[in-house]
């Protein structure tokens, strides 16, 4: 294994102007990345955003019609799968079900060529290695069909780390398994990795969950890459609204820009904008990006439709004059009654060139 | 029959027997069900087990032990297991080519293999004498490199084929179907070549399945008469098979013979009935699934 | 075990999918299936065809023009217009009991209606000359009372019944199963009597399943041959189905004639596989339970 490797440190595998095309649908558009030795990297997007595809290609699972994979200074495009010395670990386990749970975590080392193989006495203390990593020490001799989906999962990564990969591929590996689960997995996937410093890419369509668990985060959309960085960085410096809208809630408002100034109805709000950007332009904000306020302080007038309470906070549905609702959340104090007229002001928010 | 006024009594006994339903019809269902099963099916088998019985064990054993009844049953045992152990690695390779992989014409050869099943096995019968008599298309060839088909254990063995491949096929098909295409995948992934990956992974979970396509194609073998006599030249010690015998004892009125046979053959096909399914429970105990 | 790697491919410009094997290994494995089946399968049906034709058309009509070959059709279709519908009716009230509720011995009974699978041909005739034969069970007691039962078409009829018996019953059994109860609860509660509910709810649900079963059931009933002709006598022109037809005809070397009849037996198995086939490929979630895919 790697040892424990300079996060941020170089680059452990680069996609290079990758193309793929199923049918007649192209999944990924001349998409480039770039991923560090010893990070865990998050793939984040919509379905259909080809990050899935991606990691397949990566894999040796998929090949692309243009473009190159290149893992350390080798060309990796043509490597066949069995030789990329990959462990991937899929979201449906993928285990064997005739094969206890030593047999599958043995597998990969058993199917090596004899001359390569691992003596027995060496497989089987690996084996018990990974058990004690992965805290299932007693499961040996147990069968896929007897055990719960985290652990299966769990068994899987064990599998899949047992070769020692040169690179860890995750795809949704938590998106068979309930809430409860799959927060309870997260963590321990960190723990993991900080442990062993593997490279690792995971595949998620959850922000919370990229942003919870990854060193940085790769943002997908319609097959390119829309942002790369950590979770801070993709947070707090989205490159588009795309980016922004799918990180979290979003309230969009009608703006004008001009100067570097951002107006709303004809008032400054705090947003700055760039250079350049002049005009009608949309400004995002997130729901705690807007305050009530009273009539000269707010940005933006409606009609409270309905409000609800959720961890501490509360969130208020407000109806706008032009027909659009939009969410704001406030701290649990005073509360709204529907039907009362409230003023918004915005405190914070987003500007992208068109 | 039925007393107007339910008593607590069999209401309890009922229930014990059959889960409460809103759904109506049982009584007539299973009562007509019971009926037709009983006359049918059970009626005549107990005729059969009542008259071996009649004989006893030594009496069976006497009949078995006939030299002409026991290469008889020799014959038809033993041609069936070869056949069957043809039909199940052709049948094998027959499913996983239709299930696995895309070829003009596929839907057509898959229809083909359900001949066996609707062509009158008489039918078959003639047509595999023509096919492999000395002077018939095949036989012919055949003949040339000194193999005699036609009225030979050959013959019976290319019949048994015929009849036992459909059985091999349809119960390994859908199982290759339902194969999780990623577990290849986790396979190729950990480094397995091709040939590990369909050794290791793929063929241990078929294997319950092609061991009952086995068993079934075994069976309808031993049991099968119509496509075999006409090819098999009924030569007593050589090409004569169990059910012929049956069918010989009767014309000679020897009922006492014909139940011996048919009983030793109803046995061995419940033990392989018995077989399948301790196959099936294993599979599933051990797999979590048949 | 340690050479079991597959070769490299680095011919190929671009690899292949690796949950298949080579093209080579493909279309060889592809040509096998089909040499094998042609071979075995189809070959033998050709040649009934070839062997029918053989000495001209008029040779091959003649087969038909005689009086025994009429008999032995119409027999043929009597034989299945009275087997097929009584395990028609039998089927459909077997799986109601059976997929509908739930009762002790279940198993039992799919295991004991399956029988007749595993039974030789030649036995299931043999267990009827048992019964009603001179000297079986019951058979005194029908001579007394001149009652021709083995020899005769009621013993032709009742042997294909039994060789037929499980065809209907276990293709609606899984599909019954699968299809639960829910649908018939839910037209109960709105009113409807069990009568309405079955052939307004359940009947529509297992239909395609139920033109296959009969489909299959009707193909071997009008082809049985190993228990009719143990219970037949063979009287040429009384007790004679097609396939005995075909028996005699072959067995007096009048082969034209033989697979001229034969023909026609094969030209029934090749319908019914067409309608089979076009039935799976139509209706495949409708017929079979477990066929979907997900």
């Amino acid at each position: 294994m790697p040892g424990d490797t300079e996060r941020g440190g170089s680059t452990a595998i680069r996609v290079e102007n990758l193309s793929k095309t199923f049918d007649t649908a192209a999944v990924l558009h001349d998409f480039s990345l770039d991923v560090r030795a010893g990070e865990l990297l998050a793939l984040l997007g919509p379905s259909g955003s080809g990050k899935t595809t991606l990691l397949r290609i990566i894999a040796g699972l998929d090949f692309p019609d243009a473009g190159r994979i290149v893992f350390g200074a080798e060309d990796a495009t043509r490597l066949p799968v069995q030789q990329r010395a990959v462990g991937f670990v899929f979201q449906h386990y993928a285990l064997f079900k005739h094969m206890s749970v030593a047999e599958n975590i043995a597998y990969g080392l058993n199917a090596r060529k004899r001359s390569e193989r691992p003596a027995k006495a060496e497989i089987k203390r690996r084996v018990g290695d990974l058990l004690d990593l992965i805290k299932l020490s007693g499961f040996a001799d147990r069968y896929p069909s007897q055990l719960s989906g985290g652990q299966r999962q769990r068994i899987a990564l064990a599998r899949a780390l047992a070769v020692e990969p040169r690179v860890l591929l995750l795809d949704e590996p938590f998106g068979a398994l309930d809430a409860q689960v799959r927060k309870d997995l997260r963590r321990w996937l960190r723990e993991i990795h900080d442990r062993t410093g593997q490279t690792t890419i995971f595949v998620t369509h959850d922000q919370d969950e990229a942003l919870e668990l990854s060193d940085r985060v790769a943002v997908l959309d319609k097959g390119r890459l829309e942002q790369v960085g950590t979770p801070d960085e993709v947070q707090e410096a989205p490159v588009s609204a795309t980016v922004l809208k799918f990180l979290g809630d979003t309230i969009e408002v009608e703006a004008i820009a001009q100067g570097g100034a951002v107006r709303v109805d004809g008032r400054l709000t705090p947003v700055r904008a760039p250079e350049g950007l002049v005009g009608p332009i949309k400004l995002y904000a997130r729901p705690w990006q807007l305050q009530f306020a009273e009539g000269g302080e707010a940005h933006l007038h409606g009609v409270v439709r309905s409000s609800y309470r959720t961890q501490g906070r509360q969130r208020i549905e407000v109806d706008r004059p032009e027909g659009k609702t939009v969410v704001v959340e406030a701290a649990d104090t005073n509360r709204f009654a529907a039907g009362s007229p409230v003023g918004l002001r915005i405190i914070g928010g987003h500007v992208f060139p068109n | 029959m039925a007393p107007p006024i339910r008593t607590d009594a069999p209401t309890r006994a009922k229930r014990r027997f059959l889960r409460p339903s809103v759904i109506p019809g049982f009584g007539l269902a299973f009562g007509y069900t019971l009926t037709c099963l009983g006359l049918i099916v059970l009626l005549p088998l107990a005729a059969l087990v009542t008259r071996a019985s009649g004989l006893g064990l030594s009496g069976i054993w006497e009949v078995a032990t006939d030299p002409r009844v026991a290469s008889a049953l020799r014959v038809s045992f033993g041609v069936s297991l070869l056949a069957a152990l043809t039909a199940s690695v052709f049948g094998f390779l027959i499913a996983w080519v239709l299930t696995r992989y895309r070829f003009p014409g596929r839907r057509i050869v898959d229809a083909v293999v359900d001949l066996p099943f609707a062509l009158p096995t008489a039918v078959a019968g003639i047509a595999l004498a023509a096919l492999y008599a000395p002077n018939g298309l095949v036989g012919a060839q055949l003949a040339r490199i000194g193999i005699e088909a036609a009225y030979t254990p050959v013959g019976i063995y290319i019949a048994m084929v015929f009849i036992g491949l459909p059985f091999a096929v349809r119960t390994v098909q859908p199982l290759i179907a339902e194969i999780d295409k990623e577990i290849e995948e986790a396979s190729a992934t950990l480094g397995a070549g091709r040939v590990h990956t369909l050794v290791r992974v793929v063929l241990p979970p078929l294997i319950p399945a092609v061991l009952t396509g086995f068993a079934l194609a075994f069976a309808r073998g031993v049991g099968e008469y119509g496509s075999i006599i006409f090819i098999a030249g009924n030569l007593p010690y050589v090409s004569e098979i169990a059910p012929l015998l049956i069918v010989i004892k009767l014309s000679e009125y020897d009922y006492g013979g014909a139940c011996a046979i048919a009983t030793i053959m109803l046995g061995i096909s419940f033990l392989t009935l018995l077989a399948i399914n301790l196959i099936q429970a294993w599979s599933r105990r051990r797999f979590g699934y048949v | 075990m340690s050479e079991t790697f597959a070769p490299v491919a680095l011919a190929e410009a671009r690899p292949a999918s690796v949950v298949t094997e080579g093209r080579w290994i493909r279309w060889l494995l592809i040509g096998i299936a089909i040499l094998f089946l042609a071979l075995f399968l189809v070959l033998p049906l050709l040649t009934v065809f070839a062997q029918a034709f053989a000495k001209g058309f008029a040779a091959y009509l003649a087969a038909f023009t005689e009086a025994d070959a009429h008999a032995a059709i119409r027999l043929t279709l009597l034989t299945a217009v009275i087997a097929v519908p009584f395990n028609l009716v039998f089927g459909i009230m077997a799986s109601w009991a059976i997929a509908k509720f739930e009762f002790w011995g279940k198993n039992l009974l799919v295991t004991l209606i399956d029988l007749p699978f595993s039974v030789s041909p030649v036995v299931s005739g043999l267990i009827y000359v048992l019964v009603f034969g001179a000297q079986g069970l019951v058979g005194p007691w029908l001579l007394e009372h001149d009652v021709q039962v083995i020899f005769a078409v009621p013993g032709i009829v009742l042997a294909t019944i039994f060789v037929t018996f499980p065809f209907v019953a276990r293709q609606l059994i899984p599909l019954m199963q699968e299809q639960g109860t829910a649908e018939e609860e839910a037209a109960l509660t709105l009113g409807a009597s069990g009568w309405h509910a079955f052939r307004t709810v359940t009947l529509p649900n297992i239909r395609w399943g139920l033109l296959y079963s009969v489909l299959l059931c009707n193909a071997r009933a009008m082809g049985e041959f190993g228990a009719v002709s143990v219970v037949s006598g063979h009287i040429r022109g009384l007790t004679n189905t097609l396939p005995l037809h075909v028996e005699i005809l072959y067995n007096e070397y009048n082969f034209v004639a033989a697979f001229a009849v034969a023909s026609l037996l094969a030209g029934l198995a090749l319908v019914t596989l067409l309608l089979k086939s076009v039935l799976e490929w139509r209706y495949a979630d409708e017929i079979a339970a477990g066929a979907r895919g997900h």
